[in-house]
């Protein structure tokens, strides 16, 4: 096929010039060749950003880092193994696994709670609130997890229940927006039928809206659901419950050995969850 | 009336029940039985929040939401945290760019030379598999961890940060890059070295070309991810704007941390702004 249409592209050319145009390299930078100041930006950018951070090369390549850094790997390699132990890495990881899906759960009901507001479905639709739903909704998506569960620590104190609500705030804002892009974009034809007769908008969403949209209700939730349980394995670190708690509380106690255990039980915990939605998906998509 | 139109059609009366309630009964049944044990693990007390002794410093912090702090020395200072924000972003995804492109050149098996005669010769075939899975566990540790732990050996400031940055990221711009590489036509590239041209030959002249504008989007994709993280990191004590935010946070300083939302807000908002617009002009 390339073949072809080259042939045809040289036809052409040979139309309009008698000689083939010969096309010299171009200059290495001219102002009009747009890509030469996106990389000249990206240049400057990366050079003004190492040049203004204090970055203390010498300390981290000094010998004493190394050395610091090679005790540090070495303590790290003999993990914490008592029952006990093992028995509390145990629950902390299903804290961990709670919070990320309560969160979630709460998230999908508020978030649908606030696409309602925030779409608009029909032509007609007043969707007198959808603006200032959609700021809400903005203000709770780009604010991260980890800064709402800092926020939370002050009314709902240490512990697991902060981090869950913050998940659950960070995720509506996230579901909410994609839930009222969905409501806008399904098709509009059974809602109508409904609405000319005279059903009430509640009935109208459960009976109409609700079963188109709600496979993609469902696929957004656990793709979020899968997020949120890497997020609230290191939400903890600011005291907000799960493993990220008990690993900010033996890493400031200098435990290494209970600090590596914690360390692998989280990264076995996220490649465990990667496989599952790895297989879930081919599943699927298969 | 209607009962006797119900006799007259018989089994044909349209179900005035919901057809399928037993089948909802039962799933709703089976969810709040799973919920319970959710509810005890995450110790959901949603009481706590409006009780005395905690609503008090909470409605007086967010009393103190309104004004933000907008004093000039303080409004300076939350200026070169941002700065440095986006540096701490900037410096680690060049870094982890670093990384991630002799990696990725190294794992992508389009550019393996006895792969084009059958099947890759063993050597090769092991060390795309170590290069493969040191990728993945660059990435699966979350850029949090690392910076944690780079805080334990350089000490507080931007260094663990970018640090941190720059392995997760180059863990993820490797994978992806050796995916990108390997998804398109890789036609030209494999002619190319069957009529004796080099494999790093065959990249720039070849797969480079062909995908330049999806590496660069998928990079300054990253590139705004890594403004949002490096926002947090500071919680960790990875400077910029978090750590001025924890500091702020743990003084009880509500004007303060209103300000600095207000500024984080602005900072995601731009970078994705600035990173869509780039995306849009290389699609």
């Amino acid at each position: 096929m390339s073949a072809k249409s080259g042939a045809q592209v040289t036809g052409q050319l040979g139309a309009q010039a008698a000689n083939e145009v010969y096309k010299l390299p171009p200059k290495l930078f001219g102002a009009r060749c747009q890509a030469c100041w996106f990389v000249a930006g990206i240049a400057v950018l990366v050079a003004a950003s190492f040049w203004s951070l204090d970055l203390r090369w010498s300390q981290f390549l000094s010998h004493d880092a190394f050395l610091r850094m090679g005790k540090f790997i070495g303590e790290l390699l003999r993990p914490e193994l008592e029952l006990v132990f093992l028995g509390k890495v145990f629950i902390a990881a299903l804290e961990t696994l709670a919070m990320s899906a309560l969160g979630t759960i709460l998230a999908v009901l508020l978030g649908l709670l606030l696409a309602l507001p925030a779409s608009k479905t029909w032509p007609d639709d007043p969707a007198r609130f959808r603006a200032l739903t959609r700021l809400v909704l903005n203000g709770l998506r780009s604010t991260p997890e980890l800064v709402w569960a800092a926020l939370l620590l002050i009314a709902a104190g240490l512990g697991p229940f902060a981090g869950t609500l913050a998940l659950a705030l960070h995720t509506t804002g996230v579901l909410g927006r994609l839930f009222a892009e969905n409501l806008e974009n399904a098709p509009q034809d059974p809602a109508f039928a409904l609405r000319a007769r005279g059903v009430g908008e509640l009935r109208i969403f459960l009976y109409a809206t609700l079963p188109q949209i709600l496979p993609q209700l469902i696929s957004y939730s656990l793709y979020r659901w899968e997020n949120n349980i890497r997020a609230a394995a290191v939400l903890g670190v600011v005291g907000a419950g799960g493993l990220g708690q008990m690993l900010a509380f033996h890493m400031g106690l200098f435990q290494m050995r209970e600090t590596s255990t914690i360390l692998m039980a989280m990264l076995v915990m996220v490649a465990l969850v990667d496989a599952l939605s790895y297989v879930c998906r081919k599943r699927m998509s298969a | 009336m209607s009962t006797a139109i119900n006799t007259h059609l018989g089994a044909a009366a349209p179900a005035l029940r919901d057809p399928a309630w037993s089948g909802r009964v039962a799933w709703g049944l089976a969810f709040a039985v799973l919920l319970w044990p959710m509810l005890v693990l995450t110790e959901f007390k949603p009481w706590v929040l409006f009780d005395a002794n905690a609503l008090k410093p909470t409605l007086r912090f967010l009393g103190d939401f309104l004004p933000p702090r907008v004093s000039p020395d303080f409004l300076l200072l939350i200026a070169i945290e941002t700065w440095r924000t986006v540096a701490i972003a900037t410096a680690g995804l060049a870094l982890a760019w670093l990384l991630a492109v002799p990696l990725s050149l190294l794992s992508v098996r389009v550019l393996s030379l006895s792969a084009l005669s059958g099947q890759m010769a063993r050597l090769p075939r092991v060390m795309r598999q170590i290069v493969r899975w040191s990728l993945m566990v660059l990435r699966s540790v979350p850029e949090l961890v690392w910076a944690l732990v780079f805080v334990r050996v350089v000490g507080l400031g931007a260094t663990a940060g970018v640090l941190a940055i720059a392995l997760t990221y180059g863990g993820m711009l490797g994978k992806v890059y050796a995916d990108i590489l390997e998804s398109g036509d890789t036609h030209a590239a494999s002619s190319l070295m069957r009529n004796g041209s080099g494999r790093l030959q065959a990249f720039f002249l070849a797969l480079l070309p062909q995908n330049a504008s999806e590496l660069t989007s998928y990079t300054v994709y990253r590139w705004e991810c890594a403004i949002r993280s490096s926002a947090v990191l500071g919680f960790v004590g990875a400077g910029g704007l978090g750590q001025q935010m924890d500091s702020s946070m743990k003084m009880f300083n509500g004007s303060e941390v209103s300000t600095i939302l207000l500024v984080f807000m602005l900072l995601v908002w731009l970078a994705d702004r600035a990173s869509a617009f780039l995306r849009k002009g290389l699609a």
